[in-house]
């Protein structure tokens, strides 16, 4: 077993029209034995921004505090906000300062430009690659099942209500195949004026 | 970064920003023990993006002509159809990238700033030979587990210069070249077809006849050709020059209607981007 698939996750993102939606299982787990069914793996770390870890839960906790703390101060020296771009690159470089032992995560960004409104979606390897894309991404312990799912379902142009319901049936089915996900779903879409946070039912098995 | 150094040798304490957090320079090593103790006990270590590339370069009459395909891939899982592999170094040279994906980035982006202050320093356009120095310098001082595989083309007042760079710092000059998965395959095309003193549309179609093969022939090199074509008039980067194989038109429709995914709570959160205006400053140069 590889030391990403620990304690199991799941993460998609997804570009619609002028919106972005972020999913994310909640299942924490140690090798098969599930410890908790509510942990947290995507974080908003600025309003309409979200970071989604999915990997070895202790560096998830490490790297989301880090980049956290690093992105707070430098807004609060510069008083702007960031772009996702430019937090995209801020995480992939902690990563790769760490390229010879890295932190066992790989980020998923999503989230509008605040000045354009531009959907932004990206991810990187654990040594902080990034890929930046202009339909969906995903990341966790089921990535083969979520490509298929994400191939198979997204179009262009999604509107918010639609994009949720492909993501969400992307996240769910993507699961079920895989043992070590899963355990309850949560999904943020992401428009102009508005964050909709959505617990899915799922299977619990 | 740099600014706020400045600012804390000056010993102007009133002038320091809050509590800043300096990161330190070069690569961190803190997590390799514990690392090595989690693969010590039987945990596989995860595998980085890899570029599994076909990438290239020929020398023509007048200039030089970079290709590269556009798959990257986790294992054997595509993890980008269409990445950028051709990375801009400088306005005269590009490099293209094969090996491990962050490194072929951030080695990349490196040496560019580095060229760039360079220039500046100088006054002048920097020249390809000094782009390769300072990369095999690099790279042979980690000795090669930086895991980028580089073809380095350019243009310069000396002329048109094509370099091979491996992980371990070692370089070729040649007048064609080609790195990655996919190099036996474009090496093949170019030892059949290749000619001194070609044209610029003969040699862009040789380079992309290259990719192709390594296209088709690597399991590791896939979709697009990208070309870029580096004269001392300037620089044409086509992406894509060449769709190698296209996707079908999806028959069915699979969306699901409204109301399918069960929903156990729904939280709708207003947002305001706080747009901050954005005002420039001339740095004063003496």
């Amino acid at each position: 077993m590889s030391i990403l698939e620990y304690n199991g996750s799941a993460i998609i993102a997804m570009i619609g029209k002028h919106c972005v939606a972020i999913a994310s299982d909640k299942r924490l787990g140690i090798q098969a034995q599930t410890i908790s069914t509510d942990f947290r793996k995507v974080f908003e770390v600025n309003s309409g921004l979200f970071l989604g870890l999915p990997g070895l839960a202790t560096d998830v906790s490490t790297v989301e505090r880090t980049l956290q703390y690093r992105l707070n101060l430098l807004q609060l020296r510069e008083s702007r906000l960031l772009t996702p771009r430019s937090f995209m690159y801020m995480v992939s470089s902690l990563l790769y300062e760490r390229r010879f032992g890295p932190y066992f995560v790989e980020p998923v960004i999503a989230g509008l430009d605040q000045e354009s409104y531009q959907p932004f979606i990206a991810t990187m390897d654990l040594i902080g690659c990034p890929m930046e894309k202009n339909d969906f991404v995903v990341s966790g312990t089921c990535s083969e099942q979520m490509y298929g799912m994400c191939e198979s379902l997204w179009k262009p142009n999604l509107e918010p209500l639609e994009l949720f319901e492909i993501i969400s049936q992307a996240l769910l089915n993507s699961v079920d195949r895989d043992a070590l996900s899963g355990w309850g779903g949560i999904v943020h879409v992401v428009e102009k004026d508005r964050v909709t946070t959505k617990h899915l039912r799922a299977r619990m098995d | 970064m740099l600014a706020i150094r400045e600012q804390q040798s000056s010993s102007d304490r009133a002038q320091q920003p809050i509590s800043v957090d300096l990161p330190y320079p070069g690569f961190q090593f803190d997590l390799c023990l514990r690392n090595q103790y989690l693969i010590s006990k039987g945990f596989k270590a995860p595998i980085a993006v890899k570029t599994g590339t076909t990438i290239a370069g020929i020398v023509f009459d007048g200039g030089v002509v970079l290709g590269a395909d556009t798959r990257a891939t986790e294992g054997e899982v595509v993890a980008d159809k269409n990445c950028e592999k051709i990375h801009y170094l400088a306005d005269n040279m590009y490099c293209c990238g094969a090996g491990t994906a962050a490194d072929t980035e951030k080695t990349t982006d490196l040496i560019s700033s580095k060229i760039r202050l360079h220039s500046l320093n100088t006054g002048r356009q920097a020249r390809v030979q000094t782009a390769l120095r300072m990369l095999k310098q690099m790279l042979s001082r980690y000795g090669g587990y930086i895991g980028a595989y580089l073809v380095l083309g350019g243009v310069d007042c000396t002329g048109a210069h094509l370099y091979t760079v491996h992980a371990a710092g070692s370089t070729d000059k040649l007048p064609y070249v080609s790195m990655g998965s996919g190099s036996l395959a474009a090496m093949a095309t170019f030892e059949t077809q290749y000619k001194p003193g070609m044209s610029m549309e003969a040699a862009k179609e040789l380079v992309s006849e290259a990719i192709q093969a390594g296209i088709f022939n690597d399991l590791g090199s896939g979709s697009n050709v990208d070309l870029c074509v580096i004269t001392s008039r300037g620089v044409d980067y086509i992406r894509p020059y060449k769709e190698a194989c296209s996707k079908g038109v999806r028959q069915g429709d699979y969306s699901y209607k409204q109301g399918t995914t069960a929903v156990l709570e729904t939280k709708v959160r207003e947002i305001k981007f706080d747009v901050v205006s954005v005002t420039e400053h001339k740095m004063e140069v003496d």
